[in-house]
């Protein structure tokens, strides 16, 4: 290890530290406000680190870690998310759980989940692979059930846990099946002997298709989609919006890279298989998502069909592909800290608000909150001016260049009947407001103006992202095709 | 100096809806007339100078990854509808005057985010861009409707909104799949109009494009099959909405036509063409049956603005550059005849809380005014030759004679029907005996003012439509031109041959 390797892992290391002070200062002292700043400055010192690892960017760190463009975005992504999540949080936790009862480690777990995370944008071997899905699985999981007092945080966190397992079991067996096949644990190595075999030997597909549906599991893919509503329902709203955003954005961004190094998508069983799970992703995601009552559920579905038309985009293969795949997650994320932080800020004043009556006519007692949802919802409906329609049309762009028009049409269809449950609670924030409604009482309401300038700040910021993204994505999308670029780089330096 | 000139006139007008947020309703409505006026002004200065391409253009790169650009550009067409548009929507913060009472504001904002949406329809000549537009006026027309909007608000707003964005999305897989087109030929995606025009397409991959493009534009015209949405959304939205809905936002249809439909795939159009035009005939006699028994006096006008709206897709398709002038004619009478008749609906839903005319009646001793700018704009929809219609509808008639003698027959048979169904919402509504014994208010002098001041418009373009037609005839004469070369002559030897005849008896070639 010389002095570039140590600037190219300086995000990971970093973060690894901080997450040691902050356990350190828990131990010393509990002071909530105190613990949630020091997380919230952990993640924006680690942000800060980025620009200088990306001087020695590409690099190759040890076999098991590759520091490159991509991985430094995604790591930008899932650092953001995780500051706004963590800014979303404190006032959440502070309405809903005594600080006697010990909340500070909510943020130490946090931290951890996002170390993983990182471990996963970098990983380029099945040991960092492993390590960083069963770190970012395992802390989610204490996540889940943190507010432990409750019955359905328990019920989540026993799902998430079971789901966890067995996408390890799946994942663990996979890869001891591509092992076995090709000799190699870095995907640049298996990459290598996939190119050299006449027809890929069965075991090693077999392998490989486990090794997928442990991502699809974690995902929340159909048909490995059933624990997704029932853990975004019971879990805090904060970590159901990390569930959603950071968690498959790295997931996803380890996906891109498997797919990108190894060329899974030039195997047709792959292709069919992908294809399968973008069909049926979207398919059942949003037709489920019709039925819906709890808005939590229907934000959980919708997330499904969501990722089923990522898939469409990744179908579409090369270049293209993991430019539109990229755009659609850090589109997505944005949608969905909007969409979720509404429903936090909103739990925040007092009892989780998560059914769709709640929100009766909520613009017009609280407008900007109201504004904000509806801003998310148009996004995720893919309406102009919002990021969703630039990243429906990405998605679109790439599967028609492809080709893939059966796809691309069961993404309009599905688009068109996804557009009925949003505006469902779209038109319900515009409703008459609710007789119980009108009476707020004054102090809570005091209250929670005063405190809320973290939510307005976060809120906000998530929203100017969805609109400028919406109104000028040409800077991402350049700095998107930069990342792609050394993602498909095949010189890495390798040590 | 005049391209600097009109972009900032654009800018204003595209700021205009963000600014006028927190004006007052009234001052919101002036400045749109001021916009209007200036609009007017700019376009009657720069009339003279265009020729051949865009009269105005402004040029601004936005997403070049993608080859998408701010491109807007102006031409005798978009002059015509953006006037209109402007008018139009002044005649609905009008009509919103008395009937809007709650949240005045925000209704005046997404009046002119709307309306600026659809200007922007107007203008733009890259396709992304008009995509863009065309989305962005959906959301203000949907909170219009579905806050403002009467009892079944909330269903009628569901169908608005689903039809619209399943046609838009499928346009927008046309568009793309262009661009990408275009990528395959030269190397570099555009969205450009022009670059996409000069594509060369295989006939089996210009049929689906321009399937694809026909739904789009298709369903916000809208024809048969793709109406069911327009007499819910047109009853249960509030007047002001309404009478954007079917005065411009059904226009907006027509130009995509027009704009892009017929140049870009003339080979695909000219087989398409009996099936497009067919579905015209159809559109306008099913919806003026269907006119005939409506009691509903805003479903009426309703249906019988789809039927009107069966015209423009039969001249489009007729491929005469009679026929195209008679469309443009009918767009403008239209959206000033429905402008009006909805105004006049939503006054008399306001004064008897009900749309059903059974129980209307003998309102003409008891609102005078009224009931004679009913008359009025009945004999309009029936197309009475000296108003605008007539000249519109007569276009289309006999220009498309010579294609599709049997069809134009069968549409005429639609003109007669306009006279019963008008006719007989006039007998019904103010005629007969008195149902109801209340005193209503008359029309106010605003209002009154307004109505007369359409029907002047009327009357004029009714007498004078040459105002209209030598403004749009260098874009129809292009049209027809470009369709005509483009497509092989010695397929649609009777097309080209009749369109040149017109050409030439119309005061020779261009």
């Amino acid at each position: 290890m010389i002095l570039q390797d140590f600037i190219a892992l300086s995000p990971i290391l970093d973060l690894g530290a901080f997450c040691l002070v902050t356990m350190l200062a828990i131990a010393f002292r509990r002071n909530h406000a105190r613990i949630a700043v020091c997380a919230f400055l952990s993640c924006l010192l680690t942000l800060v680190t980025l620009p200088w690892a990306a001087t020695v960017a590409p690099r190759a760190v040890t076999t098991l870690l590759v520091v490159d463009g991509h991985a430094l975005l995604y790591m930008g992504l899932i650092l953001s998310a995780t500051m706004v999540i963590i800014a979303l949080s404190y006032r959440y936790l502070n309405s809903q759980f005594h600080e006697k009862d010990g909340v500070e480690e909510y943020y130490l777990l946090l931290l951890l989940a996002t170390f993983g995370g990182l471990v996963l944008t970098t990983a380029a071997h099945f040991v960092s692979f492993f390590l960083g899905f069963e770190l970012l699985g395992l802390s989610l999981c204490s996540l889940i059930g943190y507010l432990r007092t409750r019955r359905n945080p328990l019920e989540a966190a026993v799902k998430y846990l079971l789901l966890s397992i067995t996408a390890s079991a799946f994942l663990l067996f996979g890869l001891a099946l591509l092992y076995f096949e090709s000799g190699a644990m870095t995907f640049h190595e298996i990459g290598v002997s996939v190119k050299q075999w006449q027809t890929v030997p069965a075991l090693w597909l077999g392998g490989l298709i486990l090794v997928l549906v442990g991502i699809a599991l974690k995902l929340g893919l159909a048909p490995f989609h059933m624990w997704i509503p029932d853990v975004y329902q019971g879990a805090p709203t904060p970590i159901t919006t990390y569930i959603a955003t950071v968690s498959k954005a790295a997931v996803m961004a380890l996906l891109l890279r498997l797919a990108t190094e190894v060329g899974i998508l030039e195997l047709p069983p792959v292709v069919h298989l992908f294809s399968l799970l973008a069909v049926l992703s979207m398919v059942t995601g949003n037709v489920l998502a019709l039925l819906q009552q709890n808005v939590k559920r229907l934000l959980a579905y919708s997330s499904i069909a969501h990722f089923g038309y990522v898939l469409v985009a990744l179908l579409a293969g090369g270049p293209p592909a993991a430019e539109a795949v990229t755009f659609y997650v850090i589109v997505y994320c944005a949608m969905s800290l909007g969409a979720f932080g509404v429903v936090t800020v909103y739990s925040s004043e007092g009892g989780d608000k998560d059914h769709v009556e709640d929100y009766q006519g909520l613009f017009w007692t609280r407008p900007w909150l109201a504004g904000m949802l509806a801003l998310s919802l148009l996004s995720l409906a893919g309406i102009p001016v919002t990021a969703g329609f630039i990243g429906k049309f990405y998605a679109i762009t790439a599967g028609v260049d492809a080709g893939l028009w059966w796809l691309v049409l069961a993404l309009i269809g599905n688009s068109v009947v996804s557009l009925y449950y949003y505006l469902r609670l779209f038109v319900t924030l515009f409703g008459e407001v609710a007789v119980q409604e009108a009476l707020p009482q004054q102090g809570t309401v005091q209250r929670s103006e005063f405190v809320s300038w973290t939510a307005v700040c976060s809120l906000g910021f998530v929203a100017s992202i969805i609109l400028v993204l919406g109104v000028y994505p040409e800077p991402l999308i350049q700095l998107i095709r930069d990342s792609v670029s050394n993602l498909l780089m095949v010189a890495v330096q390798r040590p | 100096m005049l391209k600097k000139s009109s972009s900032g006139v654009l800018a204003s007008l595209r700021g205009s809806p963000y600014r006028s947020v927190r004006l007052a309703p009234s001052l919101a409505a002036a400045i749109d007339f001021m916009l209007a006026l200036l609009l007017g002004g700019q376009h009657s200065a720069v009339q003279p100078s265009g020729q051949g391409a865009w009269l105005v253009e402004s040029h601004t790169s936005w997403i070049p990854r993608w080859g998408i650009s701010l491109h807007l550009g102006l031409d005798g067409l978009s002059v015509v509808l953006i006037l209109l548009t402007a008018f139009v929507g002044i005649v609905a913060t009008i009509a919103s005057w008395t009937d809007i009472q709650s949240r005045v504001g925000l209704f005046h904002s997404q009046v002119l985010l709307a309306l600026g949406g659809v200007i922007g329809v107007f203008l733009a000549i890259d396709l992304f861009l008009f995509f863009f537009f065309w989305e962005l006026m959906l959301i203000p027309m949907y909170l219009l409707i579905v806050i403002w909007g009467h009892a079944q608000r909330r269903h009628a707003s569901f169908k608005f909104f689903l039809f619209t964005q399943a046609g838009s999305l499928v346009l927008l897989v046309a568009i793309v799949a262009l661009a990408l087109l275009h990528q395959q030929t030269t190397g570099r995606p555009s969205f450009d109009y022009a670059d996409l025009m000069g594509l060369t397409l295989t006939s089996e991959i210009a049929r689906w494009l321009m399937l694809a493009f026909l739904i789009g534009f298709l369903v916000k015209l809208p024809a048969p099959p793709f109406h069911t949405w327009l007499p819910d959304t047109y009853a249960e939205a509030p007047t002001g909405a309404t009478i954007i809905l079917a005065g411009i936002l059904a226009k907006t249809g027509a130009y995509g036509l027009l704009r892009f439909t017929l140049p870009m795939f003339p080979e695909a159009l000219s087989e398409v063409a009996p099936i497009a035009m067919g579905l015209g005939v159809a559109g306008i006699l099913y919806a003026a049956v269907l006119a005939c028994a409506q009691t509903d006096i805003k479903r009426l006008v309703a249906y019988s603005s789809i039927s009107h709206m069966g015209f423009i897709l039969l001249g489009a398709f007729a491929g005469t550059e009679l026929a195209l002038q008679g469309v443009m004619m009918q767009m403008v009478a239209h959206g000033l005849s429905t402008g009006g008749l909805f105004l006049l609906a939503g006054a008399l839903e306001e004064r008897y809380q009900t749309r059903d005319m059974g129980q209307m009646g003998g309102l003409w001793s008891v609102t005078p005014r009224l009931a004679t700018m009913a008359l009025f704009f009945a004999c309009a929809s029936l197309g009475l030759p000296g108003l605008a219609n007539f000249i519109g509808e007569f276009l289309v008639l006999f220009g498309s004679y010579a294609t599709q003698p049997v069809m134009i027959i069968l549409a005429s048979l639609g003109m007669v029907m306009a006279a019963i169904y008008s006719l007989g919402m006039m007998q019904r509504t103010f005629f007969g005996r008195q149902q109801d014994s209340r005193t209503a208010p008359d029309l106010s002098n605003v209002a009154f003012g307004t109505l007369l001041f359409i029907a002047g418009l009327q009357i004029w373009l009714g007498l004078y439509p040459k105002a209209v037609l030598t403004t749009t005839k260098p874009v129809m004469e292009q049209l027809i031109q470009h369709a005509v070369v483009s497509a092989n002559p010695t397929h649609v030897p009777s097309e080209s041959l009749l369109s040149s005849h017109i050409v030439t008896s119309q005061g020779g070639p261009p």
